[in-house]
């Protein structure tokens, strides 16, 4: 039986599921317990765990991610919630120079089963210093997972992947501004392989690739497409790296064209690297150049109408897909 | 409230009428300011974002403006309108800012948390928790090696205080003896969490000790005791003594930003502090020493209301940034190639 639930509590149920699995598993971070969550991801696992297991920590990013990764590395297998994936530029050391070394170092010996979650990009007004969206610079690191799922269905069973199976650090991205929607998410448990695209809309005449919140403006510009008889296929990355460039391939074979959007800035972006990927491996398929809409090469300026200019949307979507089919606007 | 008149009039005598005066008016328009800009944000949706208000803490904005010169340099957090105000900022340009309007004194680029002022010595205006601690002092190592007497006041929260940031620079600054005064505004919470929750260390200004810094604790709900100590510490760093931290004890009486209900405190506790508003201590004062009858003080209020109204109309019919304006003012360059796609 399917009930239509929040994207909050999808990520609520995969961790308390976890948790209730398996005893080493804890949650950290800022507000997580007491407050019940900075976003209300956390609510009520303070009073199912107790404060032992849903750990409330002062304001000390760099701090408490290395904490989280020397418990990984003995033995546990932490959650670390950032608040947003700004304040954890503070614990990029860690999980850069450590977490993401630390097998390579010890020559196998050793792993560091640890995921590290929170909001990430953009949310509206809230200024250069809390917009940032950070998946292709952590995909930029080898040694870990990056995961940025779109919907709450997704979100649970790519959470539980990570927590359950993952031995590795796993990078697990969210949003502020998708955290009420609602899917349909099964009672039964289910867990989500990373790595794996996800094909959310069959379609004949180009391929839109897209992930975490910009799929809606992905699945809004097929929407928008279908009535002027275009037909698109929508592409769901939901994991960055590994990157599932094949899915994207197959899909390209068939329909020729590809349009990246992405709330990433430009510069060796997820687009960079995945349009690198299929014009390499799929050059004869394609009857137009890749394109890709991401979001300004600026920092997020605070007015609402720059932050309307700065970021992708369904109407400059719909306009790429109609240049790469060399149709009139 | 006899006893509290009593001792209002035995500190009266140490600042003249028109210091009085001044932080009242000043208090006041902080206030007012918060107030009016919070009803735009709730009732009219003007104004977006995380706003922080400043209300309660409007003392030590006061306090540390008359015990500094105009050539002193402030840096805080995001809970910074009060501050910016105080240093002179323009009234206009902050609630221009808040409606993200072009005239803002950021040109609506920044928004509550960003307010800034270079003309005037206000340096920001900064949303990652901690990161002015550094800043400010990096501020303050400008002055000392240009060997100008200028100092920084460097803002920051409880919450800031557990930050690592807040031991390097601590240690760095007393190395160099760099001319700053760190000002911990201690109002108890850093969002949901009470500074018992956060270390052992309950008393922030002891963490001065691990680095020899002198240190004081501060009634941050005084004028009076916040400029007594900023005066001390500021000649301390003019007189190449180095850096001072004081930690003022203070509230905010709103929620840690407008969307927090704060049910993690209580009414009483709330309640508490309010019956030591630093605005009606300082109009106590006042009013028993006869430096200003109960229509000045009116004329007072309406000065501050106006100029408040005014903003509020300023801001309204401020043009929005134009749609080009997000490609600039990111690199000094004038003619830097941005990828455009
Ligand atoms: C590095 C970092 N971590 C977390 C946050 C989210 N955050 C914003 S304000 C705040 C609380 C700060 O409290 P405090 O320093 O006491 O300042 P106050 O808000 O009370 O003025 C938190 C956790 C942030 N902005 N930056
Ligand atoms: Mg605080």
């Amino acid at each position: 039986m399917a009930r239509s639930i929040q994207f909050r509590e999808a990520l609520r149920e995969a961790m308390s599921e976890e948790m209730r699995r398996d005893e080493s598993v804890f949650l950290m971070g800022e507000e997580v317990a007491q407050y019940n969550g900075a976003y209300k991801v956390s609510q009520g696992m303070l009073a199912e765990f107790g404060p032992r297991r849903i750990i409330d920590t002062p304001i000390t990013e760099l701090g408490f991610a290395g904490v989280g990764v020397g418990a990984a590395q003995n033995g546990l297998r932490p959650i670390v919630e950032f608040m947003t994936w700004n304040f954890a530029a503070l614990a990029l050391d860690q999980i850069l120079n450590t977490a993401s070394k630390m097998l390579a170092m010890s020559g196998g010996q050793i792993s560091c089963p640890i995921v590290f979650r929170g909001p990430n990009g953009s949310a509206g007004q809230l200024g250069a210093q809390h917009s940032t969206a950070f998946e292709s610079l952590y995909a930029n690191i080898p040694g870990i997972k990056v995961v940025s799922p779109s919907n709450g269905y997704d979100a649970k069973g790519l959470l539980k992947q990570s927590i359950r199976y993952e031995e590795d650090p796993v990078i697990f991205m969210e949003s502020e501004v998708m955290y009420g929607d609602k899917s349909e998410v099964p009672e039964e448990e289910y867990y989500i392989p990373l790595g794996k695209a996800d094909i959310k809309k069959q379609g004949r005449d180009v391929t839109i690739v897209s992930f975490n919140k910009m799929m809606k403006v992905a699945l809004g510009a097929a929407e928008e497409l279908e009535k002027d008889g275009i037909s698109s296929e929508v592409i769901d990355l939901r994991t960055i790296r590994p990157l599932d460039w094949m899915t994207v391939l197959e899909s390209v074979k068939k329909t020729n064209r590809l349009v990246i959007v992405e709330e990433q800035w430009p510069f060796a972006s997820v687009s960079s690297e995945l349009s690198y990927r299929i014009q390499k491996e799929g050059f004869d398929y394609l009857d137009a150049p890749i394109r890709r809409i991401t979001a300004a090469d600026a920092p997020l300026h605070y007015a609402p109408n720059l932050v309307t200019a700065a970021l992708p949307d369904v109407p400059g979507t719909v306009n790429l897909v109609k240049e790469v089919m060399y149709l009139e606007k | 409230m006899a006893e509290k008149t009593q001792i209002a009039k035995s500190v009266a005598n140490k600042f003249s009428k028109e210091t009085y005066l001044y932080w009242y008016e000043l208090m006041q328009l902080i206030r007012q300011f918060e107030l009016t800009a919070e009803e735009k944000y709730k009732m009219e949706g003007k104004i977006r974002g995380f706003f922080h208000a400043y209300v309660g803490q409007e003392a030590i904005a006061a306090g540390c403006i008359t015990a500094t010169r105009p050539e002193d340099l402030f840096i805080t957090g995001y809970r910074d309108h009060g501050l910016a105000i105080a240093k002179g900022v323009s009234v206009n340009s902050c609630m221009a800012e808040l409606y993200g309007k072009a005239t803002g004194n950021a040109k609506g680029k920044g928004g509550s948390m960003h307010f800034f002022g270079k003309d005037v010595n206000f340096y920001g205006g900064h949303g990652i928790v901690g990161a002015q601690i550094g800043v400010g002092a990096g501020l303050a190592f400008a002055e000392q090696y240009r060997s100008s007497d200028n100092v920084v006041l460097c803002f920051f929260g409880d919450g800031a205080a557990r930050q690592g940031i807040l031991h390097e620079t601590f240690n760095l600054a007393m190395l160099w003896k760099l001319p700053v005064v760190f000002i911990c505004e201690n109002n108890n919470y850093a969002m949901g969490t009470s500074v018992e929750r956060t270390s052992v260390v309950i008393d922030i200004y002891k963490l001065a000790d691990g680095y020899e810094m002198p240190a004081d604790t501060v009634d941050g709900m005084s004028a009076e005791a916040v400029h007594e100590s900023v005066t001390r510490a500021v000649k301390r760093a003019r007189e190449k003594g180095g850096p001072t931290l004081l930690e003022m004890k203070t509230y905010r009486y709103k929620g840690h930003s407008i969307s927090d209900p704060a049910k993690y405190r209580s009414k009483e506790e709330l309640e508490e502090y309010k019956e030591k508003d630093p605005i009606h201590q300082i109009l106590l004062t006042i009013l028993s020493s006869g430096f200003a009858t109960d229509p000045e003080i009116k004329t007072i209020n309406e000065r501050v209301a106006g100029i408040v109204a005014e903003s509020v109309k300023f801001a309204e019919e401020s043009p929005w940034p134009d749609d080009s304006e997000v490609l600039k003012d990111i690199y000094m360059d004038k003619d830097y190639p941005f990828i455009v796609d």
